[in-house]
């Protein structure tokens, strides 16, 4: 679950890190009304679950008021890689002497904590790595020991930053580390963590996803899934409790597992078509999750045809039959569909199907000759 | 021969009082597992279906001498689960549990690697690993594995697994091992451990690596491959297609900046001297070339 910016920084704020005062409005007249009673000056700054905002034009300085009015006005529904603006956060204007880069995440290679400092931030962290990767001091945490006050000290202090900043930093990133574990966070990130001509070290920027697994654990976290941008589709799927994401193509994918799911989609791309989608409905594909995969299918417009690709491991083929046969009878389907069954029971599963084979339901024998079949019939 | 488990390996089933439990335990034993014991710490003294329950693994394992646990427990209790394993003293896990926080898999993962190095952990979120005819631990159905050789096979996908093993047997080509590690970001058993486990093999002449976008762990493998491995290796990465920052289905299957692309980890894996089939038809049409030249 990625956060908006001013998410993460009332998260950080949670764990005792100092943020700048701010308030998030939805409209002109809110941003307006916010930059009044935080006073000018200001920063106007979008909240998308993307980067490169400041190139796009979604963060502006705003001396006074009227700044604030011209800068809400045009950024506000702007387009940034794709998201849209629809929430800003005004926040007071900051001095700024210096720019850092912090961040914590899990290093899978090295399967621990990876912290990763750096004097140079305001920048992508990509671009120091690939340009001066002396620059980034880092460090790998175990996550059973932690990270100790002696280990961190040791870390800022070889990071080449200002002297001024070294205790301010040392004391952010000891509780950067805690938001991190105790909030379950695959990714923590300031950029830039600024020191202030008065010699404070303060977090400008907050970049932070949390593990939507850990939500058992974290309650509250609900409240950030609301907020995920999701297209129609995925909003349809998600409800229904399906691993969706939603592609630009016309050849419907339904699959069981997230490898075969992925394979289809590489699949049908390898014959000369363009998934509309991954799907995956999981171990167990029952008439209710079968009916609920194929309705988010069927809303889909650019769909032209439905490729169901089935390998029973322990699901079982005749129950695959049954249920998609359930679900066209519950659902209207527009496209034709295409179906591969294998696995487990897979003969009495195809023996139910092929009485009602028809224009409207076809099967292959193959993975491969159903992805072609699909594509052709998309092509239509 | 096999590797991790063989015909003798006793197995307890943490959760086996459960309906994921019960169902797979008894599936498994049906197989042909030693399914030895189940654990339930206030149902010690009942059994399932014939199978004893113990009040946890350390009880279980004095009482039946087993030496792996699989564990079907709830995802917020697998981190205390798999502690209770290899302090109860088993050698082998399998967590077959899907959801697991990535903070506590990291955790115990390093935990074990201080306090019991020797103990071997499996997933989590895998399908856990069959040796046709020998032993079935998780959820992998035995009926669409040819038992006795000569191919192993490691995957990170399960269903890619079933269809792995599916073509194999197609072909009449027979698996030594199949290991499923899992699609989460910290699995325990890696693709390095197995393509070393089955190198070191006598009766695995060849094996299956089945991988997936995100993360590094492919381009590793193709490491060792290219340093260790003598036997031929045959591979497929899913996901070549996949929008950059999506997740795919599996918490690991992601690519982020532009790092973890099926591209990148198929280049790295024909480098190393594996063929790769670019679906899993492919690849097992290029098994089936391999092993018809052994």
């Amino acid at each position: 679950m990625d956060l908006f910016e001013y998410q993460g920084k009332q998260f950080f704020a949670s764990y005792g890190m100092p943020i700048s005062a701010g308030e998030l409005a939805m409209t002109v007249d809110e941003a307006v009304a916010a930059a009044e009673r935080l006073g000018t000056p200001v920063m106007v700054k979008a909240q998308v679950h993307t980067g490169g905002r400041g190139k796009a034009g979604g963060v502006k300085f705003a001396g006074s008021v009227d700044d604030v009015r011209t800068h809400a006005t045009d950024i506000l529904g702007l387009d940034i890689n794709g998201h849209i603006v629809h929430r800003l956060w005004i926040e007071k204007a900051s001095d700024i002497a210096e720019e850092y880069y912090a961040s914590f995440t899990l290093d899978r290679a090295a399967k621990k904590h990876l912290g990763m400092l750096s004097a140079e931030g305001g920048v992508e962290i990509e671009t120091v790595a690939d340009e001066n990767p002396d620059a980034i001091s880092k460090i790998w945490v175990d996550p059973v020991e932690g990270l100790t006050p002696e280990v961190c000290r040791s870390w800022v202090e070889g990071a080449n930053l200002n002297p001024d900043a070294v205790e301010g930093t040392i004391e952010i990133l000891q509780k950067l580390y805690t938001a991190y574990t105790e909030g379950d966070a695959d990714l923590v990130e300031i950029n830039p963590l600024i020191l202030t001509p008065e010699g404070k070290v303060h977090v400008l920027d907050a970049k932070v996803t949390l593990d939507a697994n850990s939500v058992f654990r974290h309650e509250d976290y609900a409240a950030y899934d609301e907020t995920q941008t999701r297209d129609e589709r995925e909003t349809d799927a998600h409800a229904k409790g399906l691993q969706y994401v939603g592609l630009e193509g016309s050849v419907g994918v339904i699959a069981n597992g997230a490898g075969l799911a992925m394979s289809t989609v590489d699949v049908v791309n390898q014959v000369g078509g363009k998934p509309a989608n991954f799907l995956d409905i999981g171990g167990g594909a029952n008439a209710d999750v079968m009916a609920g995969a194929l309705e988010v299918i069927n809303n889909d417009p650019m769909v032209r045809s439905i490729f169901i690709n089935i390998f029973g491991g322990i699901t079982r083929g005749e129950e695959v039959a049954n249920g998609i046969l359930e679900a066209m009878n519950r659902v209207e389907i527009d496209s034709p569909i295409v179906i591969r069954l294998d696995g487990t029971n897979a003969d009495e599963g195809r023996a139910i199907l092929e009485p009602k084979l028809s224009d409207a339901l076809q099967m292959e024998a193959t993975m491969l000759d159903a992805a072609r079949r699909a594509v052709e019939l998309a092509k239509r | 021969m096999s590797i991790f488990v063989d015909e003798n390996t006793k197995v307890i089933y943490q959760g086996l009082t459960g309906s994921q439990g019960r169902y797979y335990g008894l599936l498994n034993r049906d197989y042909g597992t030693k399914v030895v014991a189940g654990t339930h710490p206030t149902k010690a003294g009942t059994d399932v279906d014939g199978i004893p329950i113990y009040a946890n693994v350390g009880e279980a394992v004095a009482a039946t001498g087993a030496t792996a646990s699989c564990i079907f427990i709830p995802a917020p209790f697998v981190k205390d689960a798999v502690m209770e394993a290899a302090e109860g003293g088993v050698e082998f896990i399998v967590v077959i549990t899907e959801g697991v926080p990535a903070h506590d898999e990291a955790w115990f993962y390093n935990k074990l690697q201080a306090d019991f190095p020797d103990v071997q952990l499996l997933g989590p979120n895998c399908p856990g690993i069959i040796s046709p005819g020998k032993c079935n631990i998780g959820i992998t159905a035995g009926h669409i594995a040819k038992e006795g050789g000569p191919v192993g096979i490691v995957s990170r996908s399960g269903t890619l697994t079933y269809q792995a093993l599916y073509e194999l047997k197609q072909a009449d080509i027979g698996c030594t091992t199949c290991v499923g590690i899992g699609g989460d970001p910290v699995p325990g058993t890696t693709f390095i451990d197995c393509l070393a486990g089955f190198e070191a093999d006598p009766e695995t002449k060849a094996v299956m690596m089945i991988g997936e976008i995100g993360g590094s762990a492919e381009e590793a493998a193709a490491e060792f491959i290219a340093d260790k491995m003598t036997k031929p290796v045959v591979a497929y990465v899913a996901g070549v297609t996949a929008p950059p920052g999506k997740k795919m289905g599996h918490a690991g299957a992601i690519v982020s900046g532009g790092k973890g692309t099926a591209e990148a980890k198929m280049a790295a894996l024909r480098e190393a001297g594996a063929k790769v089939g670019n679906n899993p038809t492919e690849a097992g049409q290029l098994m089936a070339e391999v092993v018809a030249s052994l």
